[in-house]
């Protein structure tokens, strides 16, 4: 498979009144051509500012400390404005978290779809129209002629969403960023949703990263999985990996707090104890440490590298390490082993 | 659409209607009378100038026949300025009023928006505070005291404009800019804290996704966006600047409306008074109306009848 995203050790701060937020720790991943990445992690974890990074859609207090991003080799970080004004929008788009606010409310929505494709193609305008009404069609608005001159408050929010989808697959992006695109509707739209991204997919051939804190979500569109903590990717891996056969205690606590059909008012949901760390003055040892119920003395001292599961699986934990304690994971997580080994996978 | 300008018309008129009654008998409840310091006059040539003017009748029948007389289009006649018809003297005193107004509020808003976007858009440097310092200048300095200021500096001084003349262009200059400083002003302070907001919205992120130049970011979608709240200030400041306008007028030696006003009240010219009220308040609600239709031009949210489905 051809890698055509290739993050490196990135890092970013962010200066604030109170002093430097690092608030990407040094992630790395890459993306092949076609398949679909997630990341997961709770609000605040740096998911957003991961995929902003990319595009350098970050506030302006802002500040990409070190690492890379080639795009087919190329350095994003190393471009000009211009440069980046050329690939966003053409060659990776975005999809933004809430529809209601993401569209300009005084612009009719045609114009709005078809604006990337007069930026990036000397098209003209009446076959840029053309384009839009047929993308409309394609993400599922009715009539696409007739509402192309209509506003964003003549749609609903599920519509709207379609309309911000047809946005970023107008030019045939070969990356699409969604970022959290069905969190502000409701279950059934969201549904909906992923349908739609996973059969344009097919369509456009596109790669997506997806991010979301619902795991549900990520099991029904995901192909890779990455698990981020405080600025951090804790573990990564298949979908299969991270969903049966999770090494990493923060995985283990987002599985068990997904509800399940057993689920019921005599057992509550589990959750995660306490905070995430202030990214401010960020933990010496693993963030994770203070609310891992499994940590060692060393987890405070000293960070822990990835530690290889299988091919492409990687869990930053010092449980992994030959020399630590079997530690007896969530009795739920025992379950996912056992599925796991259904699968034809060997677990450790 | 039609259907509400038609329904804002009737309102429009209904509102004249009702600030023609009160201050036709605001005014009657004024001290004196036009008459009251002609001293040369016997009573008895005061009762016959009375008669002859209507006003030994009681209020309320001289109200009827205001009322009628207005329905026809007919403002009654001055007292004092050589008695001629209201609507003449209007007429022959509208042109430069009107021009030095639309002048200051055209300069001033187009400046304003300028001014308040430039600012927003390099928020916290210096020209953010610069621009925020002239704007803050241009809504505490009276109007009086800027022309007074640009009188003496570019017209006595320097020489560059008359000092208080009306014939062309050049000297419609100076009271357009210190009638311009107040809506200037305004409109900047109000376009500086919309933009901001419409620049940190998320469709503005959008738009910069799609791969729009930081300007093409600001003319397609930042600018229009913001002028939405801008509007609805341009009715209440037409009021200020009409008010200026007064004293500038005085101060220009402009032979404008204004100036009549003022003496029309101090010598209880009834008819004057009257037709001076009703023409600034028609001014003033016909410009409500344009905002009004304007708003939904520049906003579909707001655009009635066929556009809106809400």
């Amino acid at each position: 498979m051809d890698k055509i995203l290739e993050v490196k050790d990135l890092h970013v701060n962010f200066a604030t009144y109170n002093g430097t937020v690092q608030a990407i720790r040094g992630v790395s991943f890459d993306l092949n051509a076609g398949e679909t990445l997630a990341i997961v992690g709770e609000s605040g974890s740096g998911k957003s500012i991961t995929v902003r990074s990319i595009l350098q859609l970050l506030a302006k207090n802002a500040d990409i400390a070190k690492g890379s991003i080639l795009y087919h080799g190329d350095d994003l970080l190393q471009k000009s404005e211009k440069g980046m004004d050329n690939i966003r929008g053409n060659k990776i788009s975005m999809i933004f978290q809430d529809p209601m606010t993401s569209l300009d409310p005084t612009m009719p929505i045609g114009k709005q779809v078809a604006e990337p494709l007069l930026i990036h193609n000397n098209v003209s305008k009446k076959d840029a129209m053309a384009r839009a009404e047929e993308v409309l069609r394609l993400v599922g608005i009715p009539n696409p002629k007739a509402r192309m001159k209509d506003y964003p408050h003549q749609f609903s929010g599920g519509q709207r969403q379609r309309i911000v989808i047809a946005i970023a697959i107008v030019d045939y992006p070969e990356i699409l960023i969604a970022d959290e695109p069905t969190t502000a509707l409701d279950v059934t739209v969201q549904a909906e949703i992923i349908d739609l991204l996973k059969e344009l997919q097919q369509k456009i051939g596109t790669s997506i990263i997806f991010i979301t804190h619902d795991l549900g979500v990520v099991a029904g569109i995901a192909d890779r999985v990455a698990v981020m903590y405080a600025g951090k990717f804790v573990e990564y891996g298949s979908v299969n990996d991270i969903f049966y056969n999770p090494q990493h205690p923060y995985t283990w606590g987002l599985l068990d707090s997904m509800p399940t059909l057993d689920t019921s008012e005599a057992n509550r949901l589990n959750s995660i104890p306490g905070t995430p760390p202030n990214l401010l003055n960020p933990p010496k040892g693993d963030a994770f440490a203070p609310r891992n119920k499994y940590a060692m003395e060393i987890d405070e001292e000293e960070q822990p590298p990835y530690f290889k599961v299988s091919k492409n699986h990687y869990a930053a934990t010092w449980l992994l390490h030959p020399n630590a304690p079997k530690v007896d994971p969530p009795a739920s997580i025992k379950k996912r082993f056992e599925k796991f080994k259904q699968l034809g996978g060997s677990v450790k | 659409m039609a259907k509400y300008i038609l329904k804002r018309i009737f309102y429009l008129f209904l509102t004249l209607f009702i600030i023609a009654t009160l201050t036709f008998f605001l005014m009657k409840m004024l001290p004196g009378t036009p008459f009251s310091n002609q001293n040369r006059m016997s009573p008895d040539q005061l009762k016959i100038v009375k008669a002859q003017y209507g006003l030994d009748q009681s209020v309320f029948v001289q109200y009827v026949r205001y009322m009628g007389g207005l329905l026809q289009g007919n403002l009654g006649t001055s007292f004092q300025f050589n008695n001629e018809p209201v609507t003449a003297l209007i007429g022959q005193r509208l042109a430069p009023s009107m021009q030095i107004g639309a002048q200051a509020m055209i300069l001033g808003t187009v400046l304003g928006i300028l001014l308040g976007a430039v600012a927003a858009i390099r928020k916290n440097t210096w020209v953010d505070t610069l621009a925020t310092f002239i704007s803050i200048l241009g809504l505490s300095i009276p109007s009086f005291v800027l022309a007074v200021l640009l009188q003496f500096y570019l017209a006595y001084k320097w020489h560059i404009y008359p000092v208080a003349l009306w014939d062309n262009f050049q000297s419609s200059v100076l009271p357009t800019l210190a009638l311009a400083a107040l809506p200037l002003g305004n409109v900047a302070r109000f376009m500086r804290t919309e933009m901001v907001d419409v620049m940190s919205s998320d469709y503005i992120e959008l738009a910069k996704a799609k791969g729009n130049s930081s300007w093409k970011v600001v003319t397609k979608h930042a600018l229009r966006n913001s002028l939405i709240p801008v509007v609805t200030i341009i009715g209440p400041m037409a009021v200020s600047v009409m008010t200026g306008s007064m004293v500038v007028e005085n101060i220009f030696s402009i032979p404008g409306i204004g100036e009549q006003f003022v003496k029309s009240i101090t010598t209880n010219d009834y008819p004057t008074i009257m037709g001076l009220t009703i023409f600034y308040s028609f001014l003033l609600v016909v410009i409500i109306l344009i905002v009004d239709i304007l708003y939904g031009f520049i906003d579909p949210r707001i655009r009635l009848g066929n556009g809106g489905k809400e």
